[in-house]
């Protein structure tokens, strides 16, 4: 830390899409090299506000209005790149990254590796996943899980503003490509954001401390995981609660550090439960955690169905505190 | 041999002679790589650019050092025409630690970004929204530069075409897309795989195309060096068809029985070496010169080969470290 104390700029409350959108201000304005691009973004704002004003501050050459051509897209910001840039690309829903894939998985993924560490890919793309506004199977999906699988890519989320800032000005600092999932569900959310955090992407954050379970989770569900320790916590149960932030590389350090002082484990996130996040993190407490486990590693996500579009169906679909805590009942049996 | 010999003016001489030049060197790296593939020192799958060699090297004349390039999975002319020096080349394609990206990617993925080269590429078409986004990067950047995308017949029915196309015309993107027409996709005559014709798609765009038979190395590096212009005049994109004949299967190794006799003929419209070596005689070039200029590439070839040889296999820590540029929990897997 510099001595000479520099006035630091309180913590102002902010919603998350203008924390986003805050993010992406200050990196353009701090690294001319820094380029966003998108369906939708410019004058628009995008389709949840998310890039609102940078038009006017920055121009068209840097907020770039793009057609509606995902796979393009997504590999004209690998090749930008490569050649200079650090482009922040939008994808409208998460669903739509299907579109991307080949730009993800066998361009922007492994170009650094397959010419032999010659160049990195220093792109973001950003893009909103998760249910909750009945948007129906195809514009509701969590998907990181493909894109944690993909040695290459990092993936991130961030379940509040001030992560939501300071994780995504980190992911565009980062050399290599980020995937920056965001949550439909929370860019009205409030917090506090602090413009002068510097974060760095692999640290989880325990949210809540607590001795007798842990559970593991991100995104949308963190909230859901506080409510279900605060229910817990008036039977005399004490929850500790990890926010991840970052799915790949996620921090097992903290994760095993946890389990070594509550001894049980409960992983949730929104996304379809089989062969998801929890299973990797469930795999590896089972795995290294074993001689610290008193109970199974238990997980809570999405039944093995599309995301479904009626109101009361989706109630259903969604991952609650109710679920969390029967989870957290069965691993403290 | 069908294909007429135009005379040419004693001034096109010497820039005949160094097409020449950089088509011998593909011609021989290509006939040696089909001789090591078959001995079984160059592993996995190579795809051969053999009477094919006036394209990349009359495309390669027009372009500028800030100028990026970005080509397909029969990409060896192309890398080599631009300057990738030969005993990487041949270190990468035989799987060698001193290789361009040190044995990691191998024939399709050969790659020099000190030379502009954005990489071969084992997805077909993908090149194509990759070199858009340098060609992005390019104008944002203020560089004077432009890109230039290699791409096959076969890759005209592929979305990433028709998408950039309307990319590169809406933002007049500094982009030279230069199809090599050899009339295969694959396995399959490109007639039955694609309904339109490059012009056509092309104009459909609003972008100006020009159609040379792409076996007479003169006449390809002035159609080149005309759209170079072009794009460096007003910015927008160019494209570039070169007719030319695969005289190799798809790959080494592929038995061919889809092409009759006749289409298998490797004279068929002309070899661009035999038809410059013509052209050269004809314009009093003495027969001594042009077999020293071979005698030259092939002893440079055969240096490179040696080279490879001697060279040893990539070691495991350094390939895995190549994975991403960086990763901040020493843990992350």
């Amino acid at each position: 830390m510099n001595a000479v104390a520099q006035a630091t700029p309180p913590a102002v409350e902010m919603k998350t899409m203008a924390a986003v959108a805050m993010a992406l201000r200050d990196a353009m304005a701090d690294d001319p090299r820094v380029v966003v691009m998108g369906e939708d973004i410019g004058a628009p704002g995008g389709s949840f506000r998310a890039t609102r004003g940078l038009l006017d501050e920055f121009g068209p050459r840097r907020v770039i209005d793009t057609p509606i051509s995902e796979a393009s897209i997504v590999s004209a910001a690998v090749g930008a790149a490569l050649s200079g840039l650090r482009p922040v690309v939008e994808i409208m829903f998460m669903d739509f990254v299907t579109l991307a894939m080949d730009a993800l998985v066998n361009q922007a993924a492994k170009a650094r590796f397959m010419f032999g560490g010659q160049c990195s890919v220093p792109m973001v793309l950003r893009t909103p996943h998760g249910g909750g506004l009945n948007a129906g199977p195809q514009h509701s999906q969590c998907l990181e899980v493909w894109l944690a699988h993909v040695p290459g890519l990092k993936v991130v989320c961030a379940a509040t503003p001030g992560d939501a800032y300071a994780l995504l000005r980190a992911a565009i600092r980062d050399p290599d490509p980020v995937v920056f999932v965001e949550h439909k569900g929370l860019y009205g959310a409030k917090g506090l954001v602090d413009r002068t955090a510097v974060d760095a992407i692999g640290k989880a954050r325990i949210v809540r401390a607590g001795r007798d379970a842990t559970v593991v989770t991100y995104g949308a569900t963190v909230a859901a995981s506080l409510e279900a320790a605060r229910q817990l916590a008036g039977e005399g149960v004490e929850v500790e609660v990890i926010d991840l932030r970052s799915l790949q590389p996620w921090d097992r350090a903290t994760v095993l550090g946890s389990l070594a002082r509550t001894h049980r484990a409960v992983v949730v996130h929104e996304a379809v439960q089989a062969f998801g996040v929890g299973a990797e993190i469930a795999a590896t407490l089972a795995d290294e955690g074993f001689d610290d486990l008193d109970a199974p590693v238990v997980r809570v996500g999405a039944p093995f169905m599309p995301v479904p579009f009626a109101k009361s169906l989706e109630q259903g679909y969604n991952v609650g505190a109710a679920g969390i805590v029967a989870a957290l009942r069965r691993t403290l049996e | 041999m069908s294909a007429p010999i135009a005379p040419i003016a004693p001034a096109e001489r010497d820039r005949l002679l160094a097409l020449y030049r950089t088509m011998l060197l593909v011609r021989h790296a290509e006939t040696a790589l089909a001789r090591l593939f078959a001995d079984g020192e160059v592993p996995g799958f190579i795809h051969l650019s053999i009477g094919q060699e006036a394209i990349a090297a009359g495309v390669a004349s027009a372009l500028g050092p800030a100028d990026t390039l970005a080509t397909t999975h029969r990409g060896h002319g192309h890398v080599l025409a631009r300057g990738l020096a030969l005993a990487p080349f041949f270190k990468e394609v035989m799987g060698r630690a001193g290789g361009i990206c040190g044995g990691r990617g191998g024939s399709m993925h050969v790659a020099d970004t000190s030379l502009g080269i954005l990489g071969a590429n084992g997805i077909v078409g993908a090149g194509i929204p990759i070199a858009l986004g340098s060609a992005m990067a390019q104008s944002v950047l203020g560089t004077d530069g432009l890109a230039v995308v290699f791409f096959g017949d076969g890759a005209m029915a592929e979305g990433v075409l028709h998408e950039t196309l309307n990319m590169a015309a809406l933002w007049k993107s500094p982009l030279l897309l230069v199809c090599e027409n050899n009339g295969w996709s694959e396995f399959s005559p490109t007639a039955r795989q694609f309904a339109a014709r490059l012009e056509g798609l092309a104009a459909a765009f609003g972008i100006a195309h020009e159609r040379v038979d792409g076996n007479d190395a003169l006449e390809v590096a002035d159609a080149a060096a005309r759209a170079v212009a072009a794009i460096r005049g007003d910015g927008g994109p160019r494209v570039l068809e070169c007719m030319t004949h695969r005289v190799r299967g798809h790959f080494e190794g592929d038995p061919q029985k889809y092409r009759s006799a006749d289409e298998l003929d490797p004279g068929a419209k002309g070899d661009p070496l035999d038809r410059a070596r013509a052209a050269l005689a004809a314009a009093g070039m003495p027969p001594t010169t042009l077999d020293a200029a071979a005698q030259a590439v092939a002893a440079q070839i055969e240096a490179a080969i040696a080279a490879a040889r001697a060279d040893a296999a990539p070691a495991w820590e350094p390939a895995l470290a190549d994975v991403y540029a960086a990763v901040h929990t020493a843990e992350a897997r």
